[in-house]
Formats: C-alpha cells, sequence, structure tokens
C-alpha cells in the first residue's frame, strides 16, 4: 500500500472557495460595472436600478466567457448556475435586510421623542410638530386585540393540532385540508366576515373586539399548522409507553405530548403572534378608526399598530409620514423581539442547557 | 390439537367518561374550521344576493363599480387583480427558486439555519411595511426602469404607456407611478418567503442515494441539480408557484397603499393606475351603502372562491407529485 509518491501528492481542496473562482468573479464584476459606466455615458439611461440591471446581464456573459478559457461546456455551466442561483439569494436577502433597515431608519425621525411613546393624537393635528402626540393608543389597542385573539386561538388552535395527530383518520384528514385552505383566505375577506356577521348580524360595535375576533380568523390556521407539525415529532414510542401503562388519551395528551413539544409549541404560538399583529385589513373594516386612547374593547372603535401606520401615511403631511415610519419602526421591533424569542425558546437546545454545556466545557478544559 | 378452538380472542375497547369527552372537545375543536370556513361562504352568499339580484349576469362583465346607481361589476378589478398576481409570480418564482436552491444545495451548513430563519422572518413582516417601502422607496427606483422599457418596447402591447411619446425622453415620471408592475413588485416579495419555503421543503427530500449516484457518475453540481433535484421537486414547484399565486390574489394593503384605482381594464402594466378585488373593499367599504356594502361582499366572495380555487389545485398537485406523496 505505501507508493513512494504517496507524500508528494497534495490534498484536493474539495469545498470552501477556490482563489480562481474569486478572481473571475472580481474581474467579471469589475469589467461588467465599467463597460455599464460606459453605456451610461453614450446612451440616454439613467437610474441605479437600470445600471445595476444591465450590468447584471453583462457581468453574467463575462463570467462566463472568462469560464470558459480553460473549462467545458458543461463545467461553465455548472458555474454560471451556481453564480446566478447565488446572486438570487443575495438579492432576497439583502431586500429583507433593506426592508428593515429601511423602515426602521425612516422611523428615527420621530423615535427621539418621549411623547411619541406616552400620548395619544387626540391632541395633535396633522400640522402638529413632533413634539406633540404619540402612539400610546395605538401600542395598547394591539396589545389588547392580540391578547383577546391569543385568549381564542391559543386553547381552540392546540385543541384542534392534537386531534389532528391523535384522531387519525378520513376526517381529521379532511380538516387538515381545510386548514391549509384557511391560511390562504385573503385577509380582506376574514374582516368582511367579521363585518358581516359580528357587526351586521349580532349588533356588536366596530370596536376592538371585532378586530380581535377578525385577527384571530387569520391567526388560528396558522396555529394549527405550526403546531400541527411540532406534535407530528412528538415520538410514538412516548405515547405508546404511556398508553401501555394504562393511561387515556386525555392523560397521554396532557402528561406526555403536550409537555414534550412545549418549546415547539411555544414557538408556533409566538410565529402566529407575530403574524396576527402585523394584520391590517381584517381590522380596516372592524375596529374602526380612533386618535384617542380607548381601553374598552366592547365599547367604540380601537386602533391598532398596522391602523394607524395606514391612516398616518394616508396623509401628505411629513410630519404624519414621520409619524408612520416611526410606528412602522415601532411594529418591527415587536416583530423582531417575538421572532428572536420564538428561536431562542424553540431551539434544540434551550439556553440554559447551553449554558450548562459550555460551563461543563470550559471547566473540562481546565482541568485538562 | 385444539387450534380451531383457539379464535382470536374478541378485542373491544371502551373509552371511559373522561376520554370520551376529550375525544368530544377535540372533534368539535377541529369542526371548528370546517365551520368557520361554511360560514365564511355562507355570509358572503347571503350578503351578495341583493347585489347579484340586482345586476345579474352583468356583475361579471361590467367595468364599473357605481353600486347605488345598479351599475357595477368585477370585470376590471378581476382583471386587475389577476394581472398584478401574475406579475407578483414572475418576480417571485426565479428568485424563489434560486433561493431555495442555494439554501438546500449551495449554502454551507452552519448558515443554513440562519437563512432558514431569516425566510420565516420575511414572512411575519407585516403587509403594511411591505407598502410603505414600496411606496416611498421602490417606486421611485422603478419609475426610470419603465420609462426606458416604455420608450424602447412600447410595440409590446402590454408595455405601452398612454400619454408617453416614445421619442420624447422629457415624458412627465408620474404616467409611470401608481402602476400595476410596482405593485406587483412588491406583492411579489410578499409572497417570496411562502413560495421559497415550500420549495426549499420539497427540494430538500430529494433522495440522497440519487444525488450520489450523479455525482459518482462525474456530474457536476449544476447537473446534479438539474437532474435529480429540480426533476425530483417538479410537482412541488409548480404546486409552490400556484399557492403563492393564491397568497398574491387576495394581497389588499400593499397594493392599496400603491396604486390609484382605475374601473377599466388596464393591461398597460407600466402605466398609472390599477385594481384589485381586494383594494377595491378596503377602498370603498368606508361610504358604503346597504347597495354599496352587498356589491362589496359579492367582489369578496368572488375573491374567496378564486383563492380556495387555486389553493385546491396547489394543494392537490402537490400532494399528486413524487415529492408531495410523504409530506
Amino acid at each position: 500500500m505505501t507508493s513512494p509518491n504517496m507524500a508528494e501528492e497534495q490534498k484536493r481542496q474539495l469545498h470552501g472557495i477556490r482563489i480562481r473562482d474569486l478572481l473571475t468573479t472580481v474581474t467579471a464584476a469589475a469589467s461588467a460595472i465599467a463597460s455599464t459606466g460606459f453605456l451610461f455615458s453614450i446612451a440616454p439611461l439613467n437610474g441605479p436600478l437600470t445600471f445595476v440591471l444591465i450590468a447584471y446581464v453583462l457581468f453574467i456573459v463575462f463570467f462566463a466567457l472568462i469560464t470558459a478559457i480553460d473549462d467545458d461546456r458543461e463545467g461553465v455551466k455548472d458555474r454560471v448556475a451556481s453564480v446566478v442561483i447565488r446572486s438570487a439569494a443575495v438579492v432576497i436577502f439583502s431586500a429583507l435586510v433593506f426592508i428593515v433597515v429601511f423602515t426602521i431608519s425612516r422611523g428615527f425621525e420621530a423615535l427621539p421623542y418621549l411623547n411619541f411613546f406616552t400620548e395619544d393624537m387626540s391632541l395633535a393635528g396633522p400640522l402638529d410638530p413632533l413634539s406633540s402626540g404619540g402612539i400610546l393608543h395605538s401600542i395598547m389597542g394591539s396589545l389588547i386585540q392580540i391578547a383577546i385573539a391569543l385568549a381564542i386561538t391559543i386553547p381552540l388552535g392546540l385543541i384542534t393540532a392534537v386531534f389532528l395527530n391523535e384522531i387519525p383518520g378520513k376526517y381529521s384528514r379532511f380538516v387538515r385540508t381545510m386548514v391549509e385552505a384557511m391560511t390562504a383566505l385573503p385577509s380582506i375577506v376574514a374582516g368582511l366576515f367579521i363585518y358581516a356577521t359580528a357587526i351586521l348580524l349580532l349588533g356588536v360595535q366596530k370596536s376592538g373586539f371585532a378586530a380581535a375576533l377578525a385577527i384571530s380568523v387569520m391567526m388560528l390556521p396558522i396555529m394549527i399548522r405550526a403546531s400541527d407539525v411540532v406534535l407530528r415529532i412528538v415520538p410514538g414510542t412516548l405515547k405508546e409507553a404511556s398508553l401501555g401503562l394504562g393511561a387515556g388519551a386525555w392523560r397521554t395528551a396532557w402528561m406526555v405530548t403536550l409537555p414534550t413539544a412545549r418549546s415547539g409549541l411555544t414557538t408556533a404560538i409566538i410565529l402566529a403572534t407575530a403574524r396576527g399583529i402585523g394584520e391590517t385589513s381584517p381590522v380596516l373594516l372592524t375596529s374602526g378608526f380612533t386618535a384617542s386612547m380607548n381601553l374598552d374593547p366592547t365599547n367604540g372603535p380601537m386602533v391598532s399598530l398596522p391602523l394607524a401606520i395606514f391612516q398616518f401615511v394616508k396623509s401628505p403631511e411629513p410630519t404624519m409620514i414621520a409619524r408612520g415610519f416611526g410606528t412602522a419602526a415601532v411594529l418591527m421591533f415587536l416583530v423582531l423581539i417575538l421572532f428572536m424569542l420564538a428561536r431562542i425558546l424553540g431551539s434544540d437546545k434551550n439556553v440554559f442547557g447551553n449554558l450548562v454545556k459550555n460551563i461543563k466545557k470550559l471547566t473540562k478544559k481546565k482541568v485538562a | 390439537m385444539a387450534a380451531d378452538t383457539q379464535k382470536p380472542r374478541q378485542l373491544k375497547y371502551v373509552w371511559d367518561f373522561q376520554d370520551q369527552v376529550f375525544r368530544g372537545i377535540m372533534r368539535s375543536a377541529g369542526s371548528s374550521v370546517l365551520i368557520i370556513m361554511a360560514l365564511v361562504g355562507l355570509f358572503l352568499t347571503l350578503r351578495a344576493t341583493e347585489a347579484l339580484g340586482t345586476v345579474g349576469f352583468g356583475f361579471f362583465t361590467t367595468q364599473a363599480w357605481e353600486p347605488d346607481s345598479g351599475n357595477f361589476g368585477i370585470a376590471a378589478v378581476i382583471a386587475g387583480t389577476v394581472i398584478i398576481a401574475l406579475i407578483a409570480i414572475f418576480v417571485a418564482v426565479p428568485f424563489s427558486l434560486g433561493t431555495a436552491l442555494y439554501i438546500s444545495e449551495y449554502a454551507p451548513r452552519r448558515i443554513k439555519r440562519m437563512l432558514i430563519t431569516m425566510v420565516d422572518l420575511m414572512a411575519a413582516i407585516p403587509s403594511v411595511v411591505f407598502g410603505l417601502w414600496g411606496f416611498f422607496f421602490l417606486q421611485n427606483e422603478v419609475t426610470p426602469v419603465a420609462k426606458w422599457l416604455s420608450q424602447n418596447f412600447s410595440w409590446i402591447p402590454f408595455l405601452s404607456v398612454q400619454g408617453s411619446d416614445p421619442s420624447d425622453p422629457l415624458t412627465p415620471n408620474t404616467v409611470f407611478t401608481s402602476s400595476s408592475l410596482i405593485a406587483g413588485i412588491v406583492v411579489g416579495l410578499m409572497i417570496t418567503p411562502i413560495v421559497t419555503s415550500v420549495m426549499r421543503e420539497v427540494f430538500s427530500q430529494a433522495p440522497i442515494g440519487e444525488r450520489e449516484a450523479a455525482l459518482g457518475l462525474g456530474s457536476t453540481r449544476w447537473g446534479m441539480v438539474r437532474n435529480v433535484v429540480l426533476s425530483f421537486g417538479k410537482g412541488g414547484i409548480i404546486g409552490a408557484t400556484m399557492l403563492g399565486l393564491g397568497r398574491a390574489l387576495g394581497e389588499t394593503i400593499a397594493v392599496y397603499m400603491i396604486i390609484s384605482p382605475v374601473f377599466v381594464v388596464q393591461p398597460r402594466i407600466l402605466e398609472n393606475g390599477a385594481n384589485s378585488v381586494s383594494s377595491l373593499i378596503a377602498l370603498r367599504y368606508g361610504e358604503a351603502t346597504q347597495m354599496g356594502m352587498s356589491a362589496l361582499m359579492a367582489a369578496g366572495l368572488a375573491l374567496f372562491i378564486m383563492t380556495l380555487i387555486v389553493n385546491f389545485a396547489a394543494s392537490s398537485i402537490v400532494a399528486r407529485s413524487r415529492s408531495g406523496a410523504s409530506s
């Protein structure tokens, strides 16, 4: 087995970035940018987006040409496909980051004013400066509405998810299909539905409660689907052990299935909350609009954060638009916080387990 | 032997009271979803009968919205909805396909989880925030591109713009704002996360044996992706696209914030003026009389039925495909 030139053979690099790819990409990009600049100086073109689009097309062409110098057809196809796929991902992820950053940075005009968080808009008109008026009423409105919606959807959603997993059969398969259809229910239709039933038929007035009902219709299917996925991966052996020891269906679900899936279920609830808190169109039809604080969900209109944004930016006044962006930044912060919370609670190793592990690792190293 | 006497025992399971109650509660919770969906259909239909009775079949062919004088129909808004949704699909599918392939095939393993989380996060960004971004940022960026397209490709009917002379470079920018194109791009970005996550799910199920076989026979990575992953995930790609289409049809607030509403079929996507069923409802619900409300309910019903059909078609395609059979 020992060959004399074994030692001279170099290990091939199978992953990571090859220096040649890097150089090809950089060269192609540089020449694409230069050529586009030249095109812009001789042709009637303008706008940064136009520049990027033309430069990108040229970049792909140059990249293919450079790769073709020392690669065959298949190799060129592989390289070009890889670049196109990577750039699609880059565009999407940077669009995401950009939307978040854009909203929050435009919001910073209104955020430094403390009154923005402690006052409502009842005494501030569209022409008033940012130092008067605020969005406390819509923050409270959002919190009240989402609390009512959670009180409805958590029990209903979790029990339905348990049903889908514990009583399998034709009926539950049909319910699952309908849940999927319900996730695609247009949000404005959910608003219309609550308007037609609660407001027109039952005589509930446009209020926080009606809005919470509309949000619940939107949140319910999201929560069911997310918890269904979590409950499906609870090991069957655990449930069988419980049933084998003589526990009934109820005790198995309550003492085994749900506790096992606890962190995943928390994540499902938080994700549904993040969706629900940003819903505008169902609220638009059902909550009414007010500029002043209303803490009673059953009586009178109650405004929420997304609805406040929507109303602010309808106005042409720059201060109102600044308030709209400020409110949007608050809403984005809320969604981001909920999201991080969901990830921390839902990660395979939870924070405390991880901490303990890290500490053990550290002490072990010291001993060794 | 007494084999013939050893018949299988009759096993009968008797649920105790507690479990009977529990199963009853579970079943009724499960039924609640069915009840809600049935009620949505029922109440929209009930409320819509007045309007539908007034205009009859003309509801589907009239291009106007004046419910109080009995002259209204959804021809224009349905066409507008479909145009915006198709632009959204046209934008979202290539990017979603690329992003899904990147996450499942190209991304280094350690950032994979983070990327999946980011896609989920993008799905949770409120539509009103997308609308703000589209109106205050994207619009200014897209306008020059729209202008360039209309000046050089106005011979393609849907890229022409009325009120813009191809030979006149000083055409005012306002004819290119608030168009179907801009609304479509924003909606496209909004549906990208759901389309991406369905596609990624399907791609990650492509059988490892076939991947290794392709690579072992000397295929490049792209060759493997095209012949194994993409051909395996074909059904999933179509299904994800239709799911995205269903979402795009129902999008309200972002579209409402961007477009300036028109009530004729407006196929010129670069030109100012567009409409959709959901933004029509958001626009007109406040000032609606009883007849107007009934007409809006009819429009909502049409939208509801359209999204249901698209969605069921999508899920049956996903379920029938090779990749969807296991999920």
